[in-house]
């Protein structure tokens, strides 16, 4: 090992974090929308649409899901370039997994709050806005933040497809160079600081947002 | 005839099994009811079926001369002129105390967010919580956050408060704090629908009492407590004063 190698190689590996923080981001916050619908869909007589997607989801790899869109897709004449068939499959996997945390932090919240907020008159739709997303939300943050720390890692996949990422350069660096080695130890290095950076922030955010004496999920 | 609640000829439960019977109950203005019964008799039933909580099977309800069971009536309206407090976990534990009673204030009696404050803090008065106004829920004893529920409750200006067994998961002297709120609440003109076994507060309060077994009413006046004349009503409420 040399420190050369990664005076050299840093650089051009650690800008793919820009590629690996937009799959990320754009992925989870889109599976979050997804995922409250869910939420939401599963609550109305609807509910079997909302489990039939979650367990499809969560019972199928996400490598093959990003292969079924992007290898199984076209012969069915749609066609999305790499990066947008890695965010379409990050997206659909972590709304399920988004949908079943928020689904089980609903489910703590006690029936009696919910008919407290009907015999105050609130319609469901408010209810919904005002009681049990919130709650969800706020009872949920760790686990929602685990989630986002594994759609980071998970981004990795779309390297195989050919998304230029943090993976996929360090790929290019081993191949070059021929040590592996030392790549993958800046690859890993990187996602490790990124994966710690989040969850120091989510610690923030959970001690702003968590909510006072409550110990319910 | 001036009922705020009438109910006739209710039955309702839950999937296959009748929890209340026939169920023949009115309240007039101002009257304050304190119903009793064993455990399971249908009690916490008949209060939510009361504003729909539980969909009556049959029979018809009018809360301030308004038929609840007709599909015509825009209950969230008809449900906002009740005020409804449950054993526990009434509050919302994400909000502070002053925004459990604004929220409704504002969202379903549609008033201005100034005029919903001005509104919490005269009902946190009553029962004497002001100071208690930004804590959230969980920081407040249960007799507190039961307070603050009837607080809440009364800011819709109701013209009926139910209250389910208020006091039953509190400690003796959380019950009496809470007891003594809802004693100072009694004098004001708002008919209330009890459900409790606390016998000397039923005493103090009620105009009528109402025993049920089994989802049937069995007794009702407004001495039963020292005069029951059915065999059945004796039996419960010697159960409840050897309990004591």
């Amino acid at each position: 090992m040399s420190l050369e190698f990664f005076v050299e190689y840093t650089p051009f590996i650690a800008e793919g974090i820009i590629v690996t923080l937009q799959l990320t981001l754009i992925s989870y916050f889109l599976g979050f929308l997804i995922g409250s619908i869910l939420l939401l869909i599963g609550m109305t007589p609807l509910r079997i649409i909302a489990r039939i997607y979650i367990e499809v989801i969560r019972g199928t790899p996400l490598l093959v899901q990003l292969f079924f869109i992007y290898f199984g897709l076209p012969s069915i004449g749609v066609r999305f370039d790499a990066y947008i068939s890695a965010l379409l499959a990050l997206t659909i996997n972590t709304a399920a997994y988004q949908a079943e945390i928020l689904r089980s932090a609903a489910k703590s919240i006690p029936e009696i709050q919910i008919l407290s907020a009907e015999s105050l008159g609130m319609s469901r739709s408010q209810i919904f806005r005002y009681i049990i997303l919130p709650i969800s939300l706020r009872t949920s943050i760790p686990a929602m933040v685990n989630e986002f720390l594994t759609i980071l890692k998970q981004s990795s996949l779309a390297s195989i497809i050919g998304v230029v990422e943090l993976t996929r350069r360090g790929e290019y660096v081993a191949a070059y160079t021929y040590r592996a080695f030392e790549a993958y130890l800046i690859v890993a290095s990187i996602y490790l600081a990124a994966s710690y950076i989040f969850s120091y922030l989510s610690k923030i955010l959970e001690k702003k947002y968590k909510i006072p004496g409550y110990t319910g999920v | 005839m001036n009922y705020v609640l009438e109910m006739i000829n209710v039955t309702a439960g839950y999937e296959n099994k009748p929890v209340i019977k026939n169920i023949n109950l009115k309240i007039s203005r101002g009257e304050k009811v304190v119903m009793m019964g064993p455990s399971g008799s249908g009690k916490s039933t008949l209060l939510k079926t009361a504003i729909l909580l539980v969909k009556p099977w049959s029979g018809k309800i009018f809360l301030d001369g308004e038929e609840l069971t007709s599909e015509k009536t825009d209950l969230r309206r008809a449900r906002a002129k009740t005020g409804f407090v449950f054993q526990s976990y009434n509050l919302f534990p994400h909000m502070k105390v002053i925004d459990n009673i604004t929220l409704p204030l504002r969202i379903v009696k549609g008033l201005n967010k100034s005029e919903a404050l001005k509104k919490a803090f005269e009902v946190l008065k009553i029962v004497k919580l002001e100071e208690y106004a930004y804590k959230y829920p969980l920081q407040l004893s249960g007799g507190q956050q039961q307070r603050v529920a009837i607080a809440r409750a009364l800011a819709m200006d109701p013209v009926i408060l139910f209250l389910d067994e208020p006091t039953s998961a509190l400690d003796p002297e959380m019950k009496i704090e809470v007891l003594n709120t809802l004693r100072d609440i009694a004098k004001r003109d708002i008919a209330m629908l009890i459900v409790t076994h606390e016998i000397d507060f039923a005493k103090d309060i009620a105009d009528r009492i109402v025993i049920i077994e089994d989802g049937v009413i069995i007794e009702e006046g407004r001495d039963v407590l020292t005069n029951p004349r059915t065999e059945r009503a004796k039996r419960f409420l010697g159960y409840l004063s050897s309990k004591m």
